[in-house]
Formats: C-alpha cells, sequence, structure tokens
C-alpha cells in the first residue's frame, strides 16, 4: 500500500473507516457519525492522550464535518495541534483548522500567534504549512500580523517558500488589496524567479491585477510572451510535461493573460501574434489536455486585435471540435464560436448544422451553450426562430437560476430586435406567463410604457392597434389560474388605460374583469391596488364621454371590502374611487384625461398662479415675504430645517449624521424634478394635490426610481417599425465600418481559404440531403441561408452598439487587419526579445541545477523506501510500469477518459465477487491481471491489519486508474 | 478566483473529500454537495464531463466507483480543470500505488496535502508531480 509501507493507523480508525466505507445509505451513515461524535467527545477529553491518538481523532473530526455533522466541539484541540512540534502533527493540526473554520472564527485569534512563529521557523516545511494556513485563516485585520514576515519569506532560499509566500501575498489582495498595495512590485520581482513553480504561481496574482487594470502591465508583454515561448518550447524541467505537453496549465495561465493585455491593443497585439500562432501550430489535439490550450489559444486570438492568420488556424481548431464524437469538444467548440463570431461573423455558417444538433441534443449542458451562442448571433432576421426556441425550453424546466437567465435574455432579445409590435406583445405575454415572477419588475414597467407610449412612428393607428390586441390577449389569458403578479400588474394597468379606448368592450365587461383579478389575488396587495386604480380610470372615461355609470355589485362590494383594509394604500384608492366618480363630467376629465399616461405633467415650482394674489395682499399692506434663509439670526436652524422638512417627505428615518448645512441645499430638488417630468414619476412635492392625485391614477406604484422606469427606447425605435426607417440609424455607421472589415479580411484570406469556406459549405450542403428537412429550415431560419451573404455585415451591425466597447474596438480593428497582413509577413523579426532573467531556459546547467537539487537529495533519502515498498508489492510493481503505459497510451484516444469507466455503472454490483468480472469490462485493455492481483494484495494487506472487508463493497478497492 | 471547491464523491454519493475555496457553512455544503451529486450522477457518459449549477461550473470525471467534481467560475478553461483532475488522480496514483478509494479514506490527511500543493486561492499553482509530493515524502521520512 504505496510508498509509507502499511498503515499507521490503530484498529479503531481502520474500522470506523471501513464501515462507512460500507455504509449502505445515507441513514446508515449518519447513525455511524452520530455514534462516532459520541465517542469522540468521551475521548478527546481524556487526560493525557498521545500524540498520535491525538491526531488519529482530529483525522475523524474532519471525517466528522465532512459527512455533514457538526464536531465543532473538538475545534479547540485541531488548534492546539498547530502548536506541536512535530511537523506531521502540525500540519495535520493547520489543516483541520482550515476545514474548520473560517477566517472570521473567534479561534482564529489562538493561532495568529502560532503562525508568527512558524514563519519564522527554520524548518521550511513548517514555515510552508504556516503559509499554507495563512492563506485560509488570516482575514483583513490580521493582515498587518503577518505581512512583514510573509514578505520577507518572498526571498527565502527555498523555491517551496517563495512560492506559498506569493500566493499568501495573493490572498492579502483578494482580501484587501488596499493592504498590499504598495508591495505590487514584488509580485513584477516574482514573475523573474529562476524557480518555474514560483514564476507559474506569480502568474495568479498577475492575472488578477491584469484584469483589474491592464494598462499599468502592458510593459509585462514582452516578458510574458518571451515566457510563453521558452515554456512552448520545452525549456522547463521535463516535470511539468503533462501527458507530452509541456507545462500546459501554465501555457493556459499565460495566454489568459495575454488575451487581457492585447485586448484593444494594437502594439500588445503585435507582440504575441507569432508565439499564439506558433503554440496553436504544436498543438497536439487528438490529447485532452492540446485541445485545452487550442481552445485557450483560441479565446485569446478573439480578444486581442484580429490577425487573419490567426483567425483562420482559430476557424480550423473550431470546426475540428465541433465535429468532433466527444460531447466536450463539442461545448468548447460551441463556446469558441461563441467567441470568434464577435471578429468574423461568417464563421457560424459553415457549422450551422453542427450547432443545430448541438442545440437538439438531449444533453442540457450543450443545449444551453449552443442557447448562449444563439443568444449572441441573434439579429433581426432570426429573432424569432431563436427566441422561439429558447421560451420552448423555458417553459420545460424547473432549475429557476437558469429560468430566470433565459428569460431575461428573450426579454433583452425581444426588445432589441423585434420584428413586430405583435409579436413582440405576444412573446412578452409569453415570459411573463412562464417566468413572471422571475424576471425583474422593471420589465413589467418597460413593457406598459412601451404600449402606452406606442413606437415611436407618428403613426396613431399602429399605436391603437397595438393596444387592441394587447387588451384583447390579456382578456384571453387573465382567467388563467397562476397568474404572475408582475404579469397581473401590466393586464390591470394597460386594461384600466386602453379596456375601453377602441369601443370593443363595454365598461362592465372591463370592471367585471378587473374585479374577478381582485377578488382572486385577495392576498396580493399590489395587485389590487392596480386593479382598483384600473377600475377608477375605466369608471372616469365613462363619466367624461357622459355616459352613466353604474357599478357592478362586485365592484360595489370590492370597493367596501377595500375601504377597510389594513393597507392605507388600499384604502385611500377606494376612496378616491368613490370621490371621482361622484364627480361630474368636467370635474373628472380635468382629474383624469383620456389616455393621457405619456403627457407631461407640468409643475409650477414658482406658484406664479398665486402672483396676483400675493400683489394683492401687498397692495392691502402685507408684509412681503423673506425666504428663511435670508431671515437674520436663523440663517443656519433655517437651513437645516428646511433640510429636515425635505427629508421628512420622504418617509423614512435616516440613521447617518446630517450633512455640514450649505446655503445650496434647497437648489438640489429643482434639477431632479426636472428631469423627473415624465409622466410614470412621483411626484415629489407633496403640496399639490392636483398633481398628486393624477401621478397617482397613473401609476399607481411609485416605489421605484425614476431612472429605473427608464427603458432604452432610444435603442428599441430605430430598431423597430418599418425597416425604410431602421436602415440609415446611427448604427449605420459602425456597421459600414463592419462591413470594410470583413471586407478585408476576405481579401487578405485570398483564394485558399474562400475556396476552402465554399467546400465545406458545399459539403454540408450534401449532407443536409440526408438531414430531414425540418432541420433544414431552421437552419435556413438561423443562419439565414447561404444564398445571400451579402446580407450580413449590415445585420451584424446592428449588434454593434449593443456593446458599445466592441464598436470602440471595431474602428481599431480595421487598422489591426490592415497592418496585420503587412506584420504576418516581417514579423519572423521584431520579436526575438532581450535576454533577460526570464530566459528560464538559456542558462539551463545554472538554473535548472539549483532547482533540481533538493529533489535529487530528496530522491536520495527516499529511495529505500520506495524499494521496501517496491519489495512489498513484489509483483505489483513491475507491472505498475506496463499500467502506467497502458495509461498514457490510453489518453490520446479517449476524448472522456471516464468512458473507461462507463460499463461499470450498469452492474457493479454483480461483479461483487469476482474482480476478474472486469476483463468482460475492459476487452480493450491488455494488463488485466495486475489490477485483479493488485486489489487482491491490498485485501490481503487490509485484512493483514485487522480490517476484514466484506465482499459487499469491492469498489473500496478498485483501482481509480485501472 | 477559478477553483470553489474540489469533491470527491462515490457513486453511492457519499463524500470521500471536500475541499472548499470560500467559506460555506456545514448547512449550505449539505445541500450544495447532495443537489450536485444527483445531478452529476444522473448524467451518462456520452454528456459532456460539464454541468452548470447555480453560478458554478461543475466539472466532473469517473474513476472506477469515485467521482472527482471541481467547481469552477466562468471565466475557467472547462478541459483543462478536466485534465488537473486527472493529473490530481495520476499524482496520488504515484504517490499511492494503483490509488483506490479506500487509499484515500485511509490517508484522508494526504490526498489533501496534495491537494494543497496544487491549489491555493483557487488557483492551480503547482503540477510538478514531483514537486507536489516532495513534502509528503519528506514529512513521511520524518515521523
Amino acid at each position: 500500500m504505496g510508498s509509507q509501507g502499511g498503515f499507521g493507523q490503530s484498529k479503531e480508525f481502520l474500522d470506523l473507516v471501513k464501515s462507512i466505507g460500507e455504509a449502505r445509505s445515507k441513514a446508515e451513515e449518519d447513525r455511524i457519525v452520530l455514534h462516532e461524535i459520541e465517542t469522540l467527545k468521551r475521548r478527546i477529553a481524556e487526560p493525557d492522550i498521545p500524540k498520535r491518538k491525538m491526531k488519529e481523532y482530529i483525522i475523524r473530526l474532519v471525517y466528522v464535518e465532512m459527512l455533514g455533522h457538526d464536531a465543532s466541539f473538538g475545534y479547540i484541540h485541531a488548534v492546539k495541534m498547530t502548536h506541536d512540534d512535530s511537523l506531521s502533527l502540525k500540519r495535520t493540526g493547520y489543516l483541520a483548522v482550515t476545514l474548520f473554520l473560517n477566517e472570521d472564527h473567534d479561534l482564529i485569534i489562538l493561532i495568529v500567534n502560532t503562525i508568527q512563529k512558524d514563519l519564522k521557523s527554520d524548518n521550511y516545511l513548517v514555515v510552508c504549512a504556516a503559509l499554507n494556513a495563512v492563506c485560509r485563516l488570516i482575514n483583513e485585520e490580521t493582515i498587518p500580523a503577518v505581512l512583514p514576515q510573509v514578505v520577507e519569506l518572498l526571498g527565502h532560499a527555498k523555491e517551496a517558500v517563495r512560492k506559498k509566500a506569493v500566493m499568501a501575498l495573493h490572498r492579502f489582495y483578494q482580501r484587501s488589496p488596499s493592504s498590499v498595495s504598495h508591495l505590487v512590485s514584488h509580485f513584477r520581482k516574482r514573475l523573474c524567479d529562476n524557480d518555474p513553480g514560483v514564476m507559474g504561481a506569480t502568474l495568479c496574482p498577475l492575472s488578477d491585477l491584469i484584469t483589474i487594470d491592464s494598462s499599468s502591465y502592458k510593459d509585462l508583454v514582452i516578458s510574458f510572451v518571451s515566457i510563453l515561448k521558452q515554456v512552448a518550447e520545452r525549456r522547463l524541467p521535463k516535470s511539468y510535461d503533462y501527458h507530452q505537453m509541456p507545462a500546459p496549465f501554465i501555457q493556459i495561465k499565460l495566454l489568459k493573460i495575454l488575451a487581457l493585455l492585447g485586448s484593444g491593443d494594437k502594439q500588445a497585439s503585435e507582440q504575441m501574434y507569432t508565439v499564439v500562432g506558433d503554440i496553436m501550430r504544436k498543438c497536439d489535439s487528438t490529447s485532452n489536455i492540446g485541445n485545452a490550450v487550442l481552445y485557450e489559444c483560441i479565446c485569446c486570438v478573439s480578444s486581442i486585435l484580429p490577425n487573419p492568420k490567426l483567425l483562420e488556424a482559430a476557424a480550423d481548431a473550431i470546426s475540428k471540435f465541433l465535429k468532433s464524437d466527444s460531447h466536450n469538444l463539442k461545448y468548447m467548440g460551441i463556446d469558441a464560436l461563441g467567441r470568434l463570431i464577435k471578429i468574423s461573423p461568417d464563421i457560424a455558417e459553415q457549422h450551422q448544422l453542427a450547432v443545430i444538433d448541438c442545440l437538439e441534443d438531449p444533453d442540457d449542458t450543450l443545449k444551453r451553450k449552443t442557447f448562449e451562442l444563439l443568444y449572441k448571433m441573434t439579429k433581426p432576421s432570426n429573432v424569432e426562430v431563436i427566441v422561439d426556441r429558447m421560451i420552448d425550453y423555458m417553459v420545460n424546466i424547473n432549475d429557476n437560476h437558469y429560468k430566470t437567465e433565459i428569460a431575461s435574455r428573450c426579454v433583452e432579445l425581444a426588445e432589441q430586435f423585434a420584428p413586430s409590435n405583435q409579436w413582440f406583445i405576444q412573446t412578452m405575454n409569453k415570459v411573463f406567463e412562464h417566468a413572471g415572477d422571475l424576471v425583474n419588475i422593471k420589465v413589467a414597467h418597460n413593457l406598459m410604457r412601451l404600449i402606452a407610449e406606442g413606437f415611436g412612428e407618428d403613426d396613431d393607428t399602429a399605436d391603437s392597434q397595438l393596444r387592441s390586441s394587447a387588451v384583447e390577449s390579456y382578456l384571453r389569458i387573465i382567467g388563467e389560474p397562476k397568474l404572475p403578479s408582475a404579469f397581473l400588474q401590466v393586464i390591470c394597468w394597460v386594461l384600466g388605460e386602453y379596456g375601453t379606448a377602441d369601443g370593443k368592450y363595454s365598461a362592465s365587461y372591463i370592471t367585471g374583469k378587473l374585479c374577478d383579478v381582485a377578488e382572486s389575488h385577495s392576498s396580493d396587495d399590489t395587485v389590487k391596488a392596480y386593479a382598483v386604480a384600473a377600475l377608477m380610470k375605466i369608471y372616469a372615461f365613462e363619466i367624461a364621454a357622459g355616459r352613466k355609470v353604474d357599478l357592478l355589485p362586485e365592484c360595489q362590494s370590492l370597493i367596501e371590502e377595500l375601504s377597510a383594509s389594513h393597507s392605507t394604500d388600499l384604502q385611500q384608492r377606494a376612496y378616491e374611487l368613490q370621490a371621482v366618480i361622484s364627480l361630474d363630467a368636467r370635474a373628472v376629465e380635468s382629474i383624469m384625461p383620456l389616455d393621457a399616461s405619456c403627457e407631461d405633467i407640468e409643475i409650477d415650482k414658482s406658484l406664479s398662479f398665486l402672483n396676483s394674489f400675493v400683489q394683492q395682499s401687498l397692495e392691502k399692506g402685507a408684509q412681503p415675504y423673506i425666504p428663511e434663509n435670508e431671515r437674520s439670526g436663523v440663517l443656519d436652524v433655517a437651513s437645516l430645517r428646511s433640510q429636515d422638512h425635505h427629508e421628512a417627505s420622504t418617509h423614512s428615518l435616516r440613521f447617518e449624521a446630517y450633512e455640514l448645512p450649505k446655503p445650496v441645499i434647497p437648489s438640489r430638488a429643482p434639477p431632479v424634478s426636472v428631469s423627473h417630468s415624465t409622466e410614470l414619476v412621483p411626484v415629489p412635492e407633496p403640496s399639490y394635490p392636483r398633481e398628486v392625485r393624477q401621478t397617482a391614477s397613473v401609476s399607481p406604484f411609485s416605489e421605484t426610481g425614476p431612472s429605473e422606469l427608464k427603458l432604452r427606447l432610444d435603442g428599441v425605435q430605430k430598431k423597430w417599425g418599418k425597416p425604410t426607417y431602421s436602415s440609415p440609424a446611427p448604427s449605420t455607421s459602425s456597421s459600414s465600418s463592419q462591413r470594410t472589415v470583413n471586407g478585408v479580411t476576405h481579401s487578405d484570406s485570398t483564394g485558399n481559404p474562400n475556396s476552402k469556406t465554399r467546400n465545406t459549405s458545399h459539403d454540408s450542403k450534401r449532407s443536409q440531403v440526408e438531414i430531414s428537412p425540418e432541420k433544414q429550415k431552421l437552419a435556413a431560419s438561423l443562419f439565414g441561408g447561404s444564398s445571400k451573404p451579402e446580407k450580413r455585415p449590415s445585420s451584424t451591425g446592428h449588434k454593434v452598439p449593443k456593446t458599445s466597447t466592441n464598436s470602440g474596438a471595431k474602428s481599431h480593428m480595421e487598422k489591426g487587419v490592415v497592418s496585420a497582413s503587412e506584420i504576418s509577413i516581417e514579423k519572423t523579426t521584431p520579436l526575438q526579445p532581450p535576454p533577460d532573467l526570464l530566459d528560464l531556459g538559456e542558462p539551463s546547467i545554472t538554473n535548472i541545477a539549483p532547482f533540481v537539487d533538493p529533489f535529487k537529495q530528496l530522491e536520495g533519502l527516499l529511495d529505500p523506501s520506495q524499494d521496501a515498498s517496491a519489495v512489498d508489492h513484489g509483483a505489483i510493481s513491475s507491472s505498475k510500469s506496463s499500467d502506467f503505459m497502458s495509461l498514457y497510451a490510453d489518453m490520446p484516444t479517449s476524448g472522456e477518459n471516464s468512458t473507461v469507466a462507463n460499463p461499470l455503472s450498469s452492474n457493479l454490483e454483480s461483479f461483487g465477487s469476482a474482480h476478474g468480472g472486469s476483463t468482460v469490462v475492459y476487452p480493450t485493455q491488455t494488463s488485466k491481471g495486475p489490477n485483479l492481483r493488485d486489489a487482491l494484495e491490498k485485501d490481503a494487506l487490509v485484512r493483514q491489519m485487522g480490517v476484514t472487508p466484506s465482499t459487499q463493497n469491492p469498489n473500496l478497492f478498485r483501482d481509480l486508474l485501472g | 478566483m477559478g477553483i470553489r471547491f474540489i469533491l470527491m464523491v462515490n457513486k453511492q454519493g457519499q463524500t470521500r473529500l471536500a475541499q472548499y475555496y470560500e467559506y460555506l457553512t456545514l448547512e449550505e455544503r449539505r445541500a450544495l454537495e447532495g443537489e450536485i451529486v444527483r445531478k452529476c450522477l444522473a448524467r451518462n457518459e456520452q454528456q459532456c464531463s460539464f454541468v452548470e449549477h447555480r453560478n458554478y461550473k461543475i466539472v466532473y470525471r469517473r474513476y472506477a466507483s469515485l467521482f472527482f467534481l471541481v467547481g469552477v467560475d466562468n471565466e475557467e478553461n472547462e478541459l483543462a480543470i478536466l485534465e488537473f483532475i486527472h493529473l490530481l488522480v495520476e499524482t496520488m496514483d504515484r504517490h499511492f500505488g494503483n490509488v483506490c478509494e479506500l487509499d484515500i479514506m485511509f490517508h484522508l490527511e494526504k490526498a489533501h496535502f496534495m491537494l494543497e500543493e496544487m491549489v491555493m486561492n483557487g488557483c492551480i499553482i503547482e503540477t510538478s508531480k514531483a514537486n507536489i509530493l516532495a513534502p509528503i515524502q519528506l514529512m513521511d521520512k520524518a515521523s
């Protein structure tokens, strides 16, 4: 059993592990753990427990917590164990403490002292253990207690210590950036560390720093490029290789950093083209890790300024991913496609069938990824298909987290690309019906506003048609059970404003429906408030039109009920409704004008209508008014009070201290209210009863702030309506630049790639013959068919204004593309990096020697034990090597190595007694014997140790890498 | 932040190792593990090794009876995490020799020590097996 030569544990521990391992159900496991808790509570408090025994108890505590039970009774013993002198006990203590406690736990204070001491230890392994703990246990307040020591350790002789010190500093940065802001230069310094491990670790904090502010690290581009180049050229120690790839995890981290630094930066991007291209060429696309690096290259290529050659290589890699049988690679391919599509929109088309296959795959993960891609490539021509698909999917899932996300995407796409108003209303209805409680309430407000304002073109008939169709669709839906509250609010508001507007429905019909809504949602005050406000509007319009109003009996009883409601808001609405009904037509018309929800409410702040009255009074000898802040002696108090008054009107307590009095304070209000003067906005001044009531009737709920209510109507209006209007919209300027970009890409990648695309599209066409007509149709509606490629550039132009950063980058892009073609020709020269500290490989003898040395010694130390273990296992160890060979031989072909375990899933139990059964399971594998023999060997060893494994659970002994 | 948690769970859904890189309470951990394991165990071998769960992406891989699940955030390269899992298993295999579920159970603290060398602050910091195992071997030697 491994190099430690048998178990150092007691029979008791082995029994515990065995019984947990063989537990057949969660309930059985819980019983075992509860019993264990009782035992531990008794034992752990005993005096004079031997240290080894204590270590075991601590690990048993870890088990208790891992299996979901509280082990807090033993925390203190874990804390005590960190004080121990023995490294193994100390490290176990630290481990347990980091697993048990969060950084704000009370016991942490007892450990800080120990950590401080251990950071100064002569034994570098103790220092490492302490640094591990620092990363988990030190919070913002305790950073200063260890910071000086950690900084000192950055220069420690042992690379393992330097590496962990860098990460401790990284942790401090994550916790409180300001605490280490003066130490950032240390990260730069450690990037040039002799040891590749330290360098690799330093990439983590640097990546964080660059994510936040890339401009301060542009000078490092050359260094990163040079490191990446050396890594790719295998100048790092062999031990970093993984499946024949040189240090792939470091490569991936570097590519991520380069993507950040090259984004929107021509000069930086140009510096990386060569090395990224080299890596893409070298990647072994038959292994998972090779594809992982390749994928990261694609991400990098699509983030930095475009280079035609790299884009072509990326497109090739993507098509390989998509054509693969492995779902994992397809997933990566779809993701990569979504990234590249922003730069070269044409690329999606050649993969249309692959994309549709992924969309229709039963695998949810793949499906969602594909929806993400579709979301990115939505344009006016395919929005209907895409959003319909999304809604169909949304209706059928239970996962609220994802439902919310996809619903808000539907709303966003519908608002942005809706081809017609009818479609928009219908789509929103579906979204509200199925996910109304999940979408942001803002969406409901936006919808009301859109219906109220129409769509910008001064076409009143279209607007009223839209409203009629909305009313009609709502009347159809309104009876359905379990409609979400937000949707009902919209329905009530629209019915109130426009229910009787086209004369199709009578007031009594609409009011009856509204009463039904209020009645069937009696627990939802918001809906009831909307319903009452709508009732008031309907009756007011009737009165204004000179018709006689007959209150329905259910309406009468509703009003009575609400007049006695616990909610003062509902009460007030009920009384207001009664008051309005009793007024005459002229008065009602001025209180509630028809279809006035979009009228601006002008507020006469200076109260000019009182001027004549004031004048009269002055003439009669009244004292002129002196503004409060101009009155002598009370200046401070007065301005304070006026502020006070202002605050009071918001009806909330205020807990923070008052600001220092400033004479300018009163002027703060007016500008705000000017911008408020759109209709859906609460009027802050309570001194104008008429206006207040009117706003109340228009927007019964004014709790959302004015700015929140604002829909991005400007964008929408341009998109919508007749195409003649939408095409000359401002967005065309950027779309034309886009077109030229595409033009350049095409002309750059002359003949060869072009014919290639044609070929592939031919291929796909040929294969389309065997493909069901439905799929073809879907493909055509999603991708617009290959027959009219000239349409695409202009339609992508529509997407440009959506992501403003993108459009910014795109203007750079023209230059980038043009110059990139020149560069790729002369590229060979400029990237010869100056020899510097970073050159890890060049002085390979001197540099690598110190790095390997300690481990050589170590290996020397360890050799005997390894021999011993080899003897222990006898036959096994010799076969072990062949095991590994088979494993490595396996790797490249198995897209997911997990397929090896595949057949096991169904009938593992039946194999129970005989491991030999696995021969059947692994028909391809040659080294069956050792696995079985090895398992038996272990079995025997465990029996020797006193644990008798029942044949019930042979899984425990199965080689993970079998 | 990258890696948020690493779990080893057997096919009965019993946790064999759990390491979280952000603090969750015992109840939160229990609930999360239950949900994730249910989701992942229900999937077949043809499906992606990636699952979205709440705001995590789970990358998982199965070895015999044991599932390795790594929760990452959105920026992470899924394939690389998949290979990171394999690197972890290979490293344990080198140390224990034909590692099996029981090895991890009997030497839970060592499995944790290996992870401590490989991942800090949710970042992969060491991928050289020699470097990962060196401190553990030295410690074995000393004790």
